[in-house]
């Protein structure tokens, strides 16, 4: 089941929540919707879900959600057939486990309710998929915080709805048991594999989870497409900078190593460091302090011609080469760059001392082509 | 973050959620229903009582209060309130700094005990007062000999009367007003936690200090709130009062007694003029009530609103 | 950590306040009410068994427990319908509706006693057409339901009100999305929520209509056997010197309202206790 949402826009008060976001989630695709506090990801899940409802338009074609083609913008919540996982889980406190988890088939019209014994079989298959075998007895205060997602996920899904969606699914859990929990949903999709989408702030979660990012901010979609092209061709400087470590110095460009009045983004491990002249594209720069924790060491440089300062990854192999001493002076280069002249994209690669340019107006597939 | 901007929004208006939204004729419905009772039971009762007062109209209405009886009746009112409400302050600040401030066994026992008048009938309230003092007063004489209740003899032998006295109708509204601040200021100061005290302390502040400027400006409106509560049932209390006072006019009678007796004389008009005064006080009192949980309230959407403004910048 | 001594705290005062609040405790409260308790104790069985059960006597408890249950049962609707209208809608004096509530707690009960007869009365307002119509309120035990009515009114609606404003949207919204109607949304998932504080508010109600007396003695004509409540018997014992009869009445009544006050508090314990 495909979902598609058309230029929808939404205002709580004075506080504009989407701003004319259109987005297409193909069928049986686990997609992230990435983005900070107040970016609008919310708001546009719930209203996916029917729980929040477009600002009206003039224009008819404007604010619709498309589940499949068929257009569900007046489908009450209830008949939409979506499964929604809340961010704190709002588990029927009074209940069982199991009696949650039975709770939207129970409520069905006499009609079309499915037996007992029927309702008890599709719980305990539940209770086994979702490695909760033994609790359906418990009450929800009961549980840990992992196991009480679980919970909240069998009970959405007990009504095999067509589209899952979840809001910051691992927002409430510790460190360790987020972990678990997401390598274990990956492995769920790809046994139930119904259409997902699902909430986060947190990049790491959205690039090892997903099968396409939506990253947003400021009410609308930055930029979207798979993982990897997200993170390896950032379109604006807000996802650059919200995805992964970044410096920001003052460059020209078409000169990435001259100081200007451009913004230059290089991530810390596009930065080389080497002794002695590195060609016309090098800079020079003071290394201030060096650690190295596991596979990488990660440097702090200061540049010599303007002081500004900023970090470099390098691998432990070459750090042990290169024995840097706090306060000496190193050539730098800068592998690939990326800068964002007047809202353009302007990217740069070093290859063996040859800068390759490409040009202004480029943008990369899947870009931000399909926010207004 | 977990928290999230669209989420604060959502509780600020959380009667705006659509989908949520009842439909209009359950809503029309229900609040016509709530009209309904609260116009029925509280809204006709009150203006019955104006309307009662002013039917043979105003000149009629002020000289129930120029009575010499009326205006003695007021002033025990205020002298009765005036002892109580004080008394039952400096009680309630005690009893809250020890409940709140320190951890002892038997504390869930002692704020039941402090709630206990609450649990009394107002005329258990009085009867108690009687039983331990009335050795010697109206009823005294009359009773069977060998009973000797508790200090009233001494009491006399000292020639203060208790019962069927000012003393009486005084203790009996301090029984009944008993828990109103404490209940007020305990769970403030339960929910203020110590660590502002603790502040203080390391300051160098000693142990008054801290209390006066530092624990009572932080629970001042629950204070307050506490003490309009306990003042409008100081003022207002009749079970427990009417029970020690023996109704000796121009003496012993506080308001709510004067407007039984009017009311038993069939009086009627002067009862419910002196009545109206009360309706004003417990209309006053609501007022100030609402406005200290308007201001505490505001305070609170102060705070989300600036969280809320620092999610979106 | 022995009875009334703190676990070792930088705070000071804590014997001059407990000191105060145990003295002023004492004096104020237990002291009077235990001595309520040691006269009954110098009763024989017999002479405390009568003094209670006699026919006035039983029959004021059947009014007084009867009509404050009947009052407080009025109130669980009445009380969820008024939290639900003025937490979930706006109207226009939703405010002052919310204010008013509280106007039993604030109105002192001897004029709330008068006004309410005044209008039940043949000639008041509401009278003058529920007399006609065989509907009699004043002077019946009707009266006395009304009156109890008025004064448990604020308790039903103060102890849902908090409960149901911080019950979160997001149950409400689970149901919706897995089907639910708002009708089974409202009976499965939100009254179970709300049902603590509606036994609680319920019992508050009816503890606190069972010890009423200025309401309701104007409303209910006290006549013997028919519209006497206990706590009206208790003073007419007193004004006939029937000491002994008073501090009996005033024993079971205490019992009563103690039992129920110890009730209310188990209730909230555990109803805390299965959420902790």
């Amino acid at each position: 089941m495909s979902i598609e949402v058309k230029n929808v826009s939404k205002h709580f008060g004075s506080f504009t929540a989407l701003a004319g976001v259109s987005l297409k989630v193909e069928s049986g695709r686990l997609t992230a919707l990435l983005g900070p506090s107040g970016s609008g990801k919310t708001t546009l899940l719930r209203i996916i879900a029917g729980l929040e409802f477009p600002d009206a338009s003039d224009d008819r074609a404007a604010g619709r959600v498309l589940f499949h083609g068929e257009d569900v913008s007046d489908v009450p919540v209830g008949r939409r057939g979506v499964g929604f996982v809340f961010q704190h889980y709002a588990l029927f406190r009074h209940m069982t486990v199991a009696q949650n988890i039975a709770f939207g088939l129970t409520v069905r019209p006499r009609s079309e309710r499915p037996n007992a014994k029927v309702i008890a079989g599709r719980v305990e298959e539940l209770l086994q998929l979702m490695q909760l075998g033994g609790l359906g007895g418990r009450l929800p205060d009961q549980l840990s915080g992992g196991q009480r997602q679980r919970v909240a996920l069998a009970r959405a899904l007990a009504v095999q709805p067509k589209v899952l969606l979840l809001d910051e699914p691992f927002g409430a859990l510790d460190a360790q048991v987020r972990k678990d929990l997401r390598r274990w949903l990956r492995s769920l999709h790809e046994k139930i594999h119904v259409t997902t989408v699902f909430v986060t702030h947190d990049q790491e979660e959205a690039l090892e989870l997903a099968d396409e990012v939506v990253v947003m901010n400021h009410a609308k979609i930055e930029q979207s497409g798979a993982p990897q092209t997200v993170y390896d061709r950032p379109a604006s400087p807000f996802v650059i900078e919200f995805l992964g470590n970044v410096n920001r110095m003052a460059a020209l460009a078409g000169k990435p190593n001259a100081t200007g009045k451009d913004v230059l983004y290089v991530r810390p491990h596009d930065v080389d460091i080497q002794r002695g002249q590195a060609g016309e594209h090098s800079l020079l720069a003071r290394v201030l302090h060096v650690f190295s924790a596991g596979s990488y060491g990660r440097i702090s440089l200061q540049r010599t011609d303007n002081g500004e300062a900023f970090e470099a990854e390098i691998a432990r192999d070459r750090l042990l080469d290169l024995d840097l001493q706090q306060g000496e002076v190193v050539s730098v280069l800068f592998r690939h760059v990326r800068l964002f002249p007047k809202g353009q994209l302007y990217e740069a690669d070093v290859t063996n001392g040859q800068l390759s340019e490409t040009a202004p107006g480029y943008r990369p597939a899947h870009g931000s082509g399909e926010h207004i | 973050m977990a928290g999230n901007v669209s989420t604060l929004v959502y509780v600020a208006k959380h009667r705006q959620r659509r989908s949520l939204k009842d439909p209009l004729w359950v809503r029309v419905l229900l609040i016509g229903a709530a009209l309904l009772f609260v116009g029925l039971f509280l809204l006709v009762p009150m203006a019955s009582v104006f309307a009662e007062g002013l039917k043979k109209g105003w000149g009629a209405y002020f000289a129930a209060f120029r009575d010499p009886d009326a205006l003695a009746a007021i002033r025990l009112t205020l002298l009765t309130a005036g002892i109580a409400v004080p008394l039952n302050l400096v009680f309630g600040l005690a009893a809250s700094w020890a409940i709140a401030k320190f951890e002892f066994r038997g504390k869930a026992l002692l704020i039941s005990l402090i709630e206990l008048p609450f649990a009394v009938s107002p005329v258990v309230s009085g009867l108690v007062y009687v039983l331990l003092f009335g050795a010697q007063g109206w009823w005294g004489p009359y009773l069977p000999s060998g009973e000797h209740p508790w200090l009233g003899s001494w009491l006399n032998g000292q020639d203060i009367q208790v019962i069927f006295a000012v003393p009486g109708i005084v203790l009996a509204t301090i029984f009944v007003t008993f828990p109103f601040v404490a209940r007020e200021l305990i769970p403030i100061m339960q929910v203020r936690g110590n660590d502002e005290e603790y502040a203080a302390l390391t300051l160098g502040a000693n142990g008054w200090q801290t209390f006066f400027r530092v624990t009572l400006p932080n629970v001042k409106w629950g204070l307050f709130y506490g003490v309009i509560l306990c003042n409008a049932r100081a003022m207002g209390e009749f079970g427990a009062v009417s029970v020690v006072s023996g109704h000796i006019r121009g003496l012993t009678n506080t308001m709510p007694l004067h407007v039984e007796i009017l009311y038993n004389e069939y009086n009627i008009q002067a009862a419910f003029a002196v009545a109206s005064l009360l309706t004003l006080l417990a209309l006053v009192t609501l007022v100030l009530k609402n406005l200290v949980e308007w201001r505490h309230r505001r305070v609170l959407e102060a705070a989300t609103a600036s969280t809320t403004r620092q999610f979106i910048s | 950590m022995s009875l009334l001594r703190p676990q070792r705290s930088a705070l000071p005062g804590f014997g001059l306040s407990l000191g105060i609040t145990v003295a002023y405790l004492s004096l104020i409260v237990l002291l009077p009410l235990s001595a309520v308790f040691v006269k009954a104790a110098g009763f024989s069985p017999v002479e405390f068994w009568q003094a209670v059960t006699s026919p006035r006597v039983l029959a004021s408890y059947r009014l007084t427990f009867g009509a404050s249950f009947l009052a407080a049962l009025a109130n669980v609707p009445a009380g969820v319908i008024l939290a639900w209208v003025l937490i979930r809608y706006d109207f226009p004096g939703r405010r002052i509706v919310d204010a008013l509530v509280d106007l039993p707690f604030a109105l002192p009960t001897a004029v709330a006693g008068i006004a309410l007869t005044a209008i039940y009365a043949k000639n008041g307002w509401l009278g003058q057409w529920l007399e006609p119509a065989g509907f009699k309120v004043a002077y019946t035990w009707i009266g006395v339901w009304v009156a109890l009515t008025f004064v448990g009114l604020p308790f039903v609606v103060r102890t849902v009100q908090p409960v149901l404003e911080e019950l979160e949207p997001e149950l409400e919204e689970a149901a919706a999305t897995l089907g639910a109607t708002r009708g089974q949304t409202f009976w499965r998932v939100m009254f179970p929520a709300l049902r603590p504080a509606i036994i609680t508010g319920f019992a508050l109600a009816f503890a606190r209509a069972v010890g009423e007396y200025g309401s309701v003695v104007f409303i209910s004509g006290n006549m013997p056997l028919k519209t006497e409540i206990t706590p009206l018997l208790i003073i007419t014992k007193l004004e006939q010197y029937d000491y002994r009869g008073a501090t009996a009445l005033a024993v079971v009544l205490l019992v009563g309202s103690f039992t129920l006050l110890l009730l209310i508090q188990l209730f909230q314990r555990r109803t805390r206790g299965a959420r902790a």
